[in-house]
C-alpha cells in the first residue's frame, strides 16, 4: 500500500452485510482500479477500532439482532462521527439508515438509541416492504434514475436537518405508515427514498445499489479522492448500460 | 426393534373413510395435473388431499416410521441418501435372493419407502408422497424450513436430519432468526424424535440444544457467514482453524462451546466424485465413495447414515447405500446435447454457490451460469454479490444466462471475469465447443432446463 491508496472501509461487515451490501465496497474499488487508481478494501469488524484513516465508508443492511450489535458499537465507538464531522463519504444501506438516526424501533417495538448522525426515526410498518424501488434523484449532483431493490420492516421519517435521496417513483421508500407523534418531520409531499445530510447518502437501495447506480458510485468516489464528478475519467461499462436498460424499461 | 415397527406398520389401522376419499380425489387430480403438463403433480394432489381432510397427513403417516430432513442447503440430496439408506434397513444386502445382486436388491427395497423424490417440499407435497407409496412401512420427507411444524404435527417423526441454515429467498422466506425460531419450536414439541443435528453450524445448534434425543454430526460445512450473532444471544466466535466455535456474551465470556460431534467426516477427497471417512460412535469408521461431487454430499452422507442408524440399519449398509445415490431430481446428472456432455448442478443461495463452485470441473469446456429471479428464486438477486465468483477460473469460458443474465454479468465484470451473455441455458448450451460443460443454475432456471431436456427426449 502507498500513500497514494485510495481506502475504501467497510464498517462492520459480520453483522451489516445480509444483502450483498459489500458488493458496494468491490464497485468503488474496481472503478477506482479501472480509471489506473490503487484502491483497497479495508473491513473494520466488530473488535476493531473504527479507523478514521480510510477514504470512504460503506455500511449495509442486516437483522435486527445484527442491527442492535451495531448499534451498539457506534454508541461506544465515536470514530464514524469524527470520520463525518470531518466531511468524508459515508454510503449507508437500509438498516444503516435506520441505525444512523436518532433512534429506530425494531420489530418488536423495543427503541434502540442511534447514532445521531442523521436527523431521522424510524418505526416498525408492521408490513414488509418489499419490492423494486426506483427513483429520481433529488441532490442536486447527480441527475440519473436511482434503482435497487428493497426489503425493509421500518419507515423511516425525515426531520429538517436531512434532504431525501430521491423521490419514489415506483415501490414504497422510506416508508408507509404515517410519522410518530414525537418527532416533526419535514415537509414532503410525495413518497421519498433514503436520506443525505453533509457527507452521509443512505438509502433504502439493496443490488448492491452501486452496482445499478454507476453515478452513484462515481459521486462516493470522487468525494473519496475529493475531486468534483465531472473531474472524473468517463467508464462507461457495458454491462452496467444493459442491466440499466433492462431494470429501468422494466418496472416502467 | 426395528422389526417389531415394520409388523406393527403392515396391521395399521384402515384409513378413515374421509381421508380414502381425500386420497382417492387428491391421485385423480395428480395424473390429470401431469397430463396437463403442470408439474410433477406431487403438489396438487396433495394440496386437494389436503383440502377434502385435514386429518390426512396424520392418517397416512399412522404406523410409519418418518424421517424428515430440512435445512438451508442439501435437503432433496440427504433426503435421497435417507431414503436409499432405510431401504438397507428393508433389505440388508445378505439377504439378497440368489441371482440378484446387491445392488439391485437395495434399489428394489429403495422403491418401498416412500419419499417426496421430485422436490416438492411443501405439506402438500408430503401428502403426495405418503398418498404414493401406501405399503410404505418408513418414509425419508424432504421438508421446507417454514413447514417442518406443520409436517411434524401431523406425523410424529421419528426423526429431524438439521443441515444447516443461511440466508435463502429473504424476499420470501423472511430473516433468518424467524426460521431458526420456527425450527426450534418444531424440534422442541417432539421430544420422541431423534435430531440429526449439524453441530458445525450454530444455528441448527441453537435450533437442537434442547432436544432430549440428539444426535451431533461433525459435517465440515464452514459457511458461518450468516451466524455471527447467535440466535439464543451472544455472538459467534469461530475458532481460528478447524470447525469449532463458541458464543460469548457482551462481557466476553464464554457461554457454549460447539457440542462434541458423536459422527464426524474426518476425511474429504473431491474430484468428479467425492470420497470420504466419516467415523461415528463406538470405534465405527466407515469409507464412502459417493457417486456426486462436493465435499459438502460427504457431510450429507454423514446426516442420512446416523439418521439410519438412530432407526436401526447396520452402519455398514447404511454407507453402503448412500454411495449408490447418483443423481437428485435431475442435479448432477449427465446429459449430452449436441456432442456437450452438461453436467447440471443447482446453486440457489450464497452457501449453495459456494458449494457449487468449488465442485466446478477446472477442465470443463466451458461453465454456464443461469439466474432467474421468479418467485422460487427469490426476486431480489442481490445474493449475486455474496457469492465469490472470483474464484472461477478467468482461462475458462463462462457463459451467463437467464433472466438476471446482466445483473450476473455485471457482477462478473466487478470480478474481473469476461463472459459471454445468452438468453436461456439451451442458448448458452450451443455457444459452447463440445466437450464437458458444467452448469450452475439457480432454482426456476434448473427447473425450466430439466423441462427443456426433457422435451428433447433425454440423452442424446
Amino acid at each position: 500500500m502507498t500513500e497514494s491508496t485510495l481506502r475504501i472501509g467497510v464498517l462492520l461487515p459480520e453483522v451489516l452485510g445480509t444483502y450483498g451490501d459489500s458488493g458496494n465496497a468491490v464497485i468503488l474499488r474496481e472503478r477506482a482500479r479501472l480509471r489506473g487508481m490503487e484502491a483497497e478494501i479495508v473491513n473494520i469488524g466488530m473488535d476493531d477500532a473504527i479507523a478514521t484513516e480510510v477514504d470512504v465508508y460503506t455500511l449495509g443492511g442486516g437483522e435486527d439482532s445484527a442491527q442492535a450489535m451495531a448499534a451498539e458499537v457506534l454508541r461506544r465507538d465515536k470514530g464514524l462521527h469524527t470520520f463525518v464531522e470531518a466531511g468524508r463519504p459515508v454510503l449507508a444501506i437500509c438498516a444503516s439508515l435506520q441505525l444512523l438516526g436518532h433512534w429506530y424501533e425494531d420489530a418488536s417495538g423495543t427503541r434502540h438509541t442511534g447514532a445521531g448522525l442523521l436527523d431521522a426515526v424510524t418505526v416498525p410498518q408492521g408490513q414488509r416492504s418489499i419490492g423494486e424501488l426506483r427513483a429520481r434523484p433529488a441532490v442536486e449532483a447527480l441527475a440519473q434514475t436511482l434503482t435497487g431493490f428493497e426489503n425493509h420492516g421500518g419507515g423511516t421519517f425525515l426531520g429538517e436537518g436531512t434532504q431525501p435521496l430521491g423521490v419514489v417513483e415506483f415501490g414504497n421508500g422510506n416508508s408507509t405508515v404515517p410519522c410518530p407523534a414525537d418527532f416533526v418531520p419535514r415537509s414532503t409531499p410525495e413518497p421519498v427514498d433514503g436520506a443525505v445530510q453533509g457527507s452521509i447518502i443512505a438509502t433504502y437501495m439493496h443490488g448492491p445499489v452501486l452496482a445499478r447506480n454507476p453515478e452513484l458510485a462515481d459521486l462516493l468516489l470522487a468525494r473519496a479522492v475529493g475531486v468534483s464528478l465531472a473531474d472524473l475519467a468517463p467508464l462507461e461499462i457495458h454491462e452496467v448500460t444493459q442491466l440499466r436498460a433492462q431494470l429501468l424499461g422494466e418496472s416502467q | 426393534m426395528t422389526v417389531s415397527r415394520s409388523r406393527q406398520a403392515h396391521h395399521s389401522r384402515p384409513l378413515p373413510l374421509r381421508s380414502r376419499l381425500a386420497i382417492l380425489a387428491g391421485n385423480a387430480a395428480a395424473g390429470a395435473s401431469r397430463l396437463l403438463g403442470k408439474g410433477s403433480g406431487g403438489f396438487i394432489g396433495g394440496a386437494i388431499a389436503a383440502r377434502i381432510a385435514p386429518n390426512v397427513l396424520s392418517d397416512l403417516a399412522a404406523g410409519k416410521q418418518c424421517v424428515i430432513v430440512t435445512g438451508t442447503n442439501g435437503k432433496s440430496t440427504t433426503t435421497r441418501m435417507t431414503r436409499t439408506a432405510l431401504g438397507a434397513m428393508l433389505a440388508p444386502v445378505a439377504h439378497a435372493p440368489a441371482g440378484m445382486s446387491p445392488e439391485d436388491f437395495l434399489a428394489s427395497q429403495v422403491e418401498k419407502v416412500a419419499s417426496n423424490t421430485r422436490g416438492d417440499n411443501l405439506t402438500s407435497g408430503v401428502i403426495a408422497a405418503l398418498m404414493a407409496f401406501p405399503k410404505a412401512t418408513s418414509a425419508a420427507l424432504e421438508v421446507d424450513e417454514m413447514h417442518v411444524l406443520e409436517v411434524a404435527d401431523a406425523v410424529e417423526p421419528a426423526a429431524f436430519v438439521l443441515l444447516n441454515l443461511s440466508r435463502d429467498q429473504l424476499d420470501r422466506v423472511g430473516e433468518i432468526g424467524t426460521v431458526e425460531a420456527r425450527l426450534r419450536q418444531a424440534i422442541n414439541r417432539h421430544p420422541q424424535a431423534t435430531v440429526i443435528a449439524n453441530c458445525d453450524d450454530p444455528l441448527i445448534v441453537s435450533v437442537a440444544l434442547d432436544a432430549p434425543k440428539v444426535v451431533w454430526v461433525s459435517t465440515g460445512n464452514r459457511w458461518n457467514a450468516d451466524a455471527v450473532s447467535f440466535p439464543r444471544g451472544g455472538r459467534v466466535i469461530p475458532s481460528p482453524e478447524g470447525l469449532g466455535w463458541h458464543v460469548v456474551d457482551e462481557e466476553g465470556n464464554v457461554t457454549l462451546s460447539r457440542p462434541t460431534p458423536q459422527w464426524s467426516v474426518v476425511d474429504v477427497e473431491e474430484g468428479t466424485v467425492a470420497s470420504g471417512t466419516i467415523t461415528g460412535p463406538f470405534g465405527v469408521e466407515l469409507h464412502v465413495d459417493l457417486k456426486l461431487p462436493g465435499a459438502v454430499n460427504v457431510g450429507n452422507a454423514a446426516q442420512a447414515i446416523a439418521a439410519a442408524v438412530s432407526l436401526g440399519v447396520h452402519p455398514e449398509d447404511a454407507a453402503a447405500a448412500v454411495s449408490t445415490v447418483d443423481e437428485v431430481s435431475g442435479r448432477y446428472a449427465m446429459t449430452t446435447v449436441r456432442g456437450r456432455e452438461l453436467r447440471t448442478m443447482l446453486a440457489k443461495n450464497p452457501a449453495g454457490w459456494h458449494v457449487a463452485l468449488s465442485m466446478v470441473d477446472p477442465q470443463a469446456k466451458a461453465v454456464v451460469i443461469g439466474v432467474n429471479a421468479q418467485v422460487g428464486d427469490g426476486l431480489d438477486p442481490s445474493w449475486l454479490w455474496d457469492v465469490p465468483f472470483e474464484v472461477l477460473n478467468k482461462e475458462q469460458r463462462i457463459i451467463v444466462c437467464g433472466e438476471r443474465r446482466w445483473d450476473a454479468a455485471v457482477r462478473l465484470r466487478y470480478a474481473g471475469i469476461d463472459c459471454q451473455v445468452a438468453d436461456l441455458p439451451m442458448d448458452a448450451v450451443d455457444l459452447c465447443e463440445e466437450g464437458r460443460v458444467d452448469m450452475l443454475l439457480n432454482y426456476t432456471s434448473l427447473h425450466d432446463f430439466k423441462k427443456v431436456l426433457a422435451a428433447m427426449g433425454g440423452s442424446k
